[in-house]
């Protein structure tokens, strides 16, 4: 086989099979049968494709193909069901949004929304999405989330039964649902792409390459869903936190801080491409959860430096954070911010409150943090408790060998 | 697609008739043609098992598990799909005090 043509069919793999599975599904309302067709569709597009050439429209070949596997079987059925099937395939509906009162026509649309039901388990809608939309196997969605095959393929027999039996709704919810389901479908794909940046180097590489599948998948959903901010958000975001990955790791394996990245090793082009998406994002004007933690992602990326930064921004950007999903973790980072931006004593008072609050206890970072701005204030003895206090509640080698070495610095 | 509507509630909570009053539900259901019929239940301490084992009718006092939350009544709903059984069910007053589980019926 030459190896053009097996690129062709990698590449429209990639590209299609979502879009092959979700029309598929939308004809015969089968998931197996979906599946099982796009796979012949693709096995067969080896063949012919080597024959014949690759198809001026690849994703149409496949789709049609896949349909005339469906049509296949249901003839073959003969069935009751099976006649009502083939019609159903034979002659799809003229409007294709009859049953849809989003507006929203497209297949793959109706997919993610399923797979990202709230009555499904949220590993199983994980798991959804990478087998029916990205096409991962079985097998590489078990590795990817550390459990074993039969596991992961019980998980998904169960989802697709439940969606069946319980008949979860194959559309786009309408107006009245959309705002809280698109939250559902974009906190899924961001628990995706945490599951792939948070694997380490040396972690199976379907582990790995997860982000990369987040990054496609927020993709569609953005060019699908152009009028949702909040879909342009979290690709930029994405992009944005994918950009520094070559520089976040030093060669042992350790976190290197925002501060002391080589930041010459991140990527341009992601950067640019996060911002200008992010830009498209704020001008709807009703920034949520993801534009603001892009926006704060942005303001690093466009920095030269950790000094260069726009430190008051950042802080009034977690501010925004901050009301709109309160949380200890974003206080703490905002003290951060405000203490680049008016100097250590003011973050000082941050921290401090929010060390009375209770609300981060036994969290190194608090303690960590407390440190850094007091030696920043040059108290080094309150500083070096407070360091060793973090070196207490630290959980791994990295963490504290990185207090270790500030602690160090003053004593 | 039919379900049925399980309101499971704690007995020991206290709950005021207005709070619990489910009329104005069965209304809107009976006239949306979802609700197919339903009832409130009387207390477990009214409920009796069943089982036979051997050959031999065993009966006892009280609910086949004793959990915290019982099923305090139910409904027989016919609805387009999950969703709607879902707005359905959300609507209903048990849910603000209790919890209701939804079962698609088994049919062919």
């Amino acid at each position: 086989m030459s190896p053009d043509v097996e690129a062709a069919v990698t590449d429209a793999f990639r590209e299609e099979w979502g879009r092959v599975v979700a029309t598929l599904i939308g004809m015969t309302r089968d998931w197996d049968l979906a599946e099982e067709c796009a796979q012949d569709a693709f096995a067969l597009a080896l063949e012919r494709w080597t024959r014949d050439g690759v198809p001026r429209r690849p994703g149409a070949w496949l789709t049609t193909t896949a349909r005339n596997r469906a049509l296949d079987r249901f003839r073959r059925g003969a069935t009751e069901v099976a006649k009502l099937q083939e019609l159903a395939v034979l002659s799809p509906p003229d409007d294709p949004e009859d049953d849809d009162e989003s507006g929203v026509g497209d297949d793959r649309l109706r997919l993610i929304f399923t797979c990202c039901h709230p009555a499904l388990p949220l590993e199983a809608r994980v798991a959804l999405t990478l087998r029916t939309l990205a096409g991962l196997t079985v097998d590489e969605i078990a590795r990817a989330f550390l459990v074993n095959e039969a596991t992961m393929a019980k998980r998904l027999v169960r989802a697709k039964g439940k969606i069946r039996n319980a008949a979860i709704p194959y559309r786009v919810p309408p107006a009245h649902l959309l705002p809280e389901r698109t939250g559902g479908v974009l906190a899924v794909l961001y628990l995706l792409f945490n599951e792939g940046y948070a694997a380490t180097a040396g972690a199976d590489l379907v582990r790995q390459a997860l982000c990369t599948e987040a990054i496609r998948l927020a993709r569609t959903l953005a060019d699908l869903m152009p009028d949702e901010p909040e879909a342009l958000g979290l690709l930029a975001l994405m992009l944005l936190q994918h950009s520094r990955r070559a520089a976040r790791l030093d060669d042992a394996g350790d976190l290197v801080t925002l501060e002391e990245q080589d930041r010459s090793r991140w990527d341009g082009s992601e950067i640019e491409e996060g911002v200008g998406l992010l830009d498209d994002a704020l001008r709807h004007d009703s920034a949520g959860y993801y534009q603001l933690q892009a926006a704060i992602a942005a303001c690093h990326a466009t920095a030269r430096d950790a000094a260069d930064t726009d430190w008051s921004r950042i802080a009034v950007l977690y501010g925004r954070l901050a009301e709109l999903a309160p949380s200890p973790v974003v206080e703490l980072n905002r003290a951060v911010a405000v203490a680049m931006a008016e100097g250590p004593a003011a973050g000082l008072e941050l921290v401090e409150s929010l060390e009375a609050s209770g609300a981060l206890a036994g969290y190194h970072l608090l303690p960590a943090t407390r440190a850094d701005l007091l030696r920043r204030l040059d108290r080094r003895a309150d500083a070096a408790a407070a360091y060793r206090e973090a070196l207490d509640l630290a959980a791994t080698d990295a963490e504290r060998r990185y207090l270790q070495r500030r602690l160090g610095e003053i004593e | 697609m039919k379900y049925l509507l399980m309101v499971c509630v704690d007995e020991s909570i206290e709950v005021s008739e207005e709070e619990a009053l489910p009329d104005a539900w069965v209304e809107e259901m009976d006239g949306r043609g979802v609700r197919q019929f339903g009832s409130r239940l009387r207390p477990v301490s009214d409920a009796t098992t069943v089982r036979v084992r051997a050959g031999e009718v065993l009966l006892s006092d009280g609910p086949f598990a004793e959990t915290k939350e019982q099923m305090g009544g139910f409904d027989l709903i016919e609805c387009k799909d999950l969703d709607e059984a879902i707005e359905v069910a959300s609507k209903h007053p048990g849910a603000k005090f209790g919890t209701i589980e939804l079962r698609p019926l088994w049919e062919q």
